[in-house]
C-alpha cells in the first residue's frame, strides 16, 4: 500500500469517474467511437490502479477471484447467448432483425448494445485476473477461490 | 450456382462447445464433477450431430453452408462443409468425445485440484478452435479459430506435471506464434490482391493473378506457416517436447487432431483456395513437399528408433506419420490424396490409442521409459494389448487400418510413376517395424524388473481403458471393414484434385 496521501485520495477520487467513463464507452460502442473491449479496459483498469496503490489484498477484496471468474465466463455467454436467442427466434446466429423489437434498426442498435456489454464484464474479469496472476509472487501458493 | 442448403449445423459445431467451454467455470462452482461431464456432454454432442452432417454432407447435397447473421457471402462469415471438412469435423469430434471419457481419472492424478475446472474449459475450447478451423469457409476466420486452438494448446501443455513443460509449451508459443503470423500475412497478402477473405471467392478471383508476385509470396507464406503448425520435418522441432510433457489426457488429444487439423488446413488451401494446377505449374510447391515428406518420413522413423521416453517415441513417430499424410497430398491424383485422407483419419486412430496405452501406463505405474516396458504384458494384459494392435496397425500389417492408407499412398505413388516413393514407403515400414517390435518383445517376452514385480497386476480403472480399447478395436475395425472411410475419403479427393464431378 502507498504511503502518499496524495497518491491514495487522488486514487479514491479518480476511480469512480474512470469507472464511469467506462461505462459511458461501453454502452457508446454501437454509435460512436468506443466499444466493449475499450470500455472493458478502462474499467478493468480502474481496479488495477486501486490495487497498485491500496494494495493487492485490498484490491482482491474489491473485485474478489469468484466475481472475476464468474464476470469473464458470464459476459462471453452473454454475447453467444443474444446469438443463440437470434437462432431461437427462426433466424440466423447474430441476425438481430429476429429480436423482438418493432424496428430492425432498433432491434439492431439494442443486440449490439448487448453484445457490448458481454464483451466489456468479459475484457474487463480477464483483466483484473490476469494483473492480479501476474502481481501473485509464486511463494505464495494457490489461494482457493479468493 | 444453384440455391445452397442452409442449416444450423455446422454453426452447431462451434457454438455448443464455445458455450459449453464458457459454462464449465461456473458450473464447476456448484459442484468439481460438473466439469468433466460438460466437457463429456458437449464432445459426444458435437460428435453426433457431426455424424449428422457428414451423413447429409455425403448421401445428399454435396455441401452444406451457413451464413453468420444471415451475412451473404462473401460479405459475410459463411460456414461452408463438404466431405473433406466433415470426415475431419467427425474425427475430431470422436477423437476429443473419447479422450474426454478418459480423461477425469488422469487429469485428477496429473493436475491440482483448483486447476481443474479450468483445464476442462480450455480444453473445451481448444476443441472449439479445432472444430472451427474445420468448418469455416472464411479465411481469416480460420486464423482466428487457429489462434483460440494455438493458445489453448499452449496453456494445456503448461499444465503437464514435469517444469520441463513450461519450456516445452514455452518454445511451442514462440514456433507456434511465427507460424500464425506467416499464415496471418499470407492472409494479408491475399485480401490485399483479391479484396475477398472468402475461401470459395478466393477460388474464383485468384487464378488471372496466379503470376503476381505477392500471390506467390503468400502461398509461400501459407506454406511454411502451416508446416510449422502440422509439424512437417524440418519445422517439427516443437513437437516432440510438447507430447511428452503435455498431461496425459492431451497428449492423445493434440497427437490425433491438432496436427491432422493443421494438415486438413494445408490441403484446403493447396487444393480448393488454389487451383491444384497452381501448386504443379506454376510454382513447383508439391514436388518441395513430396521432397520435405519423403525426408520425414525417414527422419522421424529413424529418430524415434533414437528415443528411449515412450511418448518421445510416439512425438518422433508421428513426424514420421505426417509425412505420409503431406506425400499422400503432394502426389497431387486421386488415389494418393484418398490415401493421405484414410492416414488422416487412421494415424489419429492408431497415435491416440498408443498416447491413451502410454496415459495409462503412467497412471498405474508411472513408467515412462521404452524400457521400462518390459515384461508389462502380464501386470497390464489390456492396456499392452491396445499398445500392441496399435503398433502393428502403425506398421503397417495388414487387416489393420495402417495398412488401407499406406496401400493408398502406394498405388498413388505409382499412378504418378514415381516408384521409389514406394520404396520410401517401405523402408519407413521396416523402421517402423524396428523400433515397434523392440517395443511388443519387451513388453511380453522380456521378465519384468524387481520394481514392476513389485507393483500389483490390473489395468488402469474402466474410465481410462474404455476409450483405450474403443481406439485399438477401431484400428482393426476400419481396416478390415474399410469401405465406409475409403468411400468418404474418395468422394472427398475427387472434389479436390478433380475428375470426380
Amino acid at each position: 500500500m502507498s504511503e502518499s496521501i496524495i497518491r491514495r485520495t487522488i486514487t479514491r477520487l479518480m476511480v469512480p469517474f474512470i469507472q464511469l467513463f467506462a461505462l459511458y464507452v461501453i454502452v457508446h460502442g454501437d454509435s460512436g467511437p468506443g466499444g466493449g473491449f475499450q470500455g472493458g479496459v478502462i474499467l478493468g483498469a480502474s481496479f488495477i490502479l486501486y490495487a497498485i496503490v491500496f494494495g493487492s489484498e485490498a484490491g482482491r477484496k474489491r473485485a474478489p477471484r469468484a466475481v472475476t471468474d464468474i464476470l469473464a465466463s458470464t459476459g462471453a455467454l452473454i454475447y453467444a447467448g443474444i446469438g443463440l436467442l437470434c437462432l431461437l427466434l427462426g433466424s440466423a446466429f447474430l441476425d438481430y432483425r429476429a429480436l423482438p423489437f418493432e424496428d430492425p434498426h432498433l432491434a439492431g442498435h439494442y443486440g449490439i448494445l448487448g453484445i457490448e456489454i458481454g464483451v466489456g464484464m468479459t475484457v474487463a474479469a480477464v483483466m483484473v485476473t490476469i494483473f492480479f496472476e501476474t502481481a501473485r509472487r509464486n511463494d505464495e501458493g494457490e489461494v482457493e477461490n479468493g | 450456382m444453384n440455391t445452397p442448403d442452409i442449416t444450423p449445423l455446422p454453426l452447431l459445431m462451434v457454438v455448443i462447445p464455445l458455450v459449453s467451454a464458457l459454462m464449465t467455470p461456473i458450473l464447476a462452482r456448484i459442484h468439481r464433477s460438473l466439469a468433466f461431464l460438460t466437457v463429456q456432454a458437449a464432445t459426444i454432442t458435437s460428435f453426433v450431430l457431426a455424424c449428422i452432417l457428414l451423413d447429409r454432407v455425403t448421401s445428399g447435397s454435396g455441401k452444406v453452408v451457413y451464413w453468420l447473421g444471415n451475412w451473404e457471402p462473401p460479405y459475410g462469415i459463411e460456414y461452408s462443409v463438404d466431405a473433406l471438412n466433415g470426415l475431419v469435423l467427425v474425427l475430431v469430434a470422436f477423437v476429443a468425445a473419447v479422450v474426454s471419457v478418459y480423461a477425469p481419472k488422469s487429469v485428477a492424478a496429473e493436475i491440482e485440484a483448483s486447476k481443474h475446472p479450468f483445464f476442462y474449459a480450455i480444453y473445451l475450447l481448444l476443441f472449439t478452435g479445432l472444430m472451427g478451423i474445420v468448418v469455416t469457409g472464411d479465411i481469416f476466420n480460420l486464423y482466428v479459430f487457429v489462434e483460440i486452438s494455438s493458445l489453448s494448446g499452449y496453456s494445456l501443455i503448461a499444465m503437464g506435471r514435469r517444469r520441463e513443460a513450461l519450456t516445452a509449451s514455452y518454445n511451442y508459443l514462440i514456433l507456434g506464434t511465427i507460424g500464425a503470423t506467416f499464415i496471418l500475412l499470407g492472409i494479408g497478402h491475399l485480401y490485399m490482391m483479391t479484396g475477398t477473405l472468402n475461401m470459395a471467392d478466393l477460388a474464383r478471383l485468384l487464378p488471372p493473378l496466379y503470376h503476381s508476385r505477392v500471390i506467390l509470396t503468400a502461398f509461400a507464406l501459407f506454406t511454411v506457416g502451416l508446416s510449422i503448425k502440422l509439424a512437417l520435418f524440418p519445422l517439427h522441432v516443437w513437437m516432440p517436447n510438447a507430447y511428452t510433457y503435455a498431461p496425459s489426457a492431451v497428449s492423445p488429444l493434440l497427437a490425433a487432431t491438432g496436427t491432422k487439423v493443421g494438415a486438413y488446413v494445408l490441403i484446403r488451401v493447396m487444393f480448393t483456395v488454389f487451383h491444384p494446377n497452381f501448386d504443379v505449374q506454376v510454382i513447383p510447391a508439391t514436388r518441395i513437399l513430396l521432397v520435405l515428406a519423403a525426408v520425414a518420413i525417414l527422419m522421424g522413423s529413424l529418430l524415434a528408433i533414437a528415443q528411449s521416453n515412450i511418448k518421445r517415441m510416439l512425438a518422433y513417430s508421428s513426424v514420421g506419420q505426417i509425412g505420409y499424410i503431406v506425400l499422400g497430398a503432394a502426389l497431387v491424383n486421386r488415389t494418393g490424396m484418398t490415401g493421405a485422407l484414410l492416414h488422416i483419419v487412421n494415424h489419429a486412430l492408431m497415435k491416440g490409442a498408443l498416447f491413451l496405452a502410454a496415459g495409462a501406463i503412467v497412471y498405474k505405474t508411472g513408467i515412462e521409459t521404452v524400457e521400462g516396458l518390459k515384461g508389462l504384458g502380464r501386470k497390464m494384459p489390456l492396456t499392452m494389448a491396445a499398445f500392441t494392435v496399435a503398433s502393428l496397425s502403425m506398421i503397417g500389417i495388414p487387416l489393420t487400418v495402417g495398412f488401407v492408407s499406406k496401400w493408398y499412398l502406394a498405388l498413388g505413388a505409382l499412378e504418378a510413376g514415381m516408384w521409389y516413393l514406394v520404396i520410401v514407403i517401405l523402408v519407413s515400414s521396416g523402421l517402423n517395424a524396428i523400433y515397434f517390435w523392440r517395443v511388443i518383445d519387451w513388453i511380453y517376452f522380456s521378465p519384468p524388473n524387481e520394481r514392476l514385480e513389485a507393483l500389483p497386476a490390473g489395468d488402469a480403472p474402466w474410465s481410462m481403458m474404455g476409450p483405450t480399447l474403443v481406439m485399438a478395436a477401431l484400428c482393426v475395425v476400419l481396416g478390415v471393414q474399410a469401405q465406409w472411410p475409403v468411400g468418404i475419403a474418395e468422394q472427398a479427393a475427387a472434389l479436390l484434385v478433380g475428375g470426380g464431378r
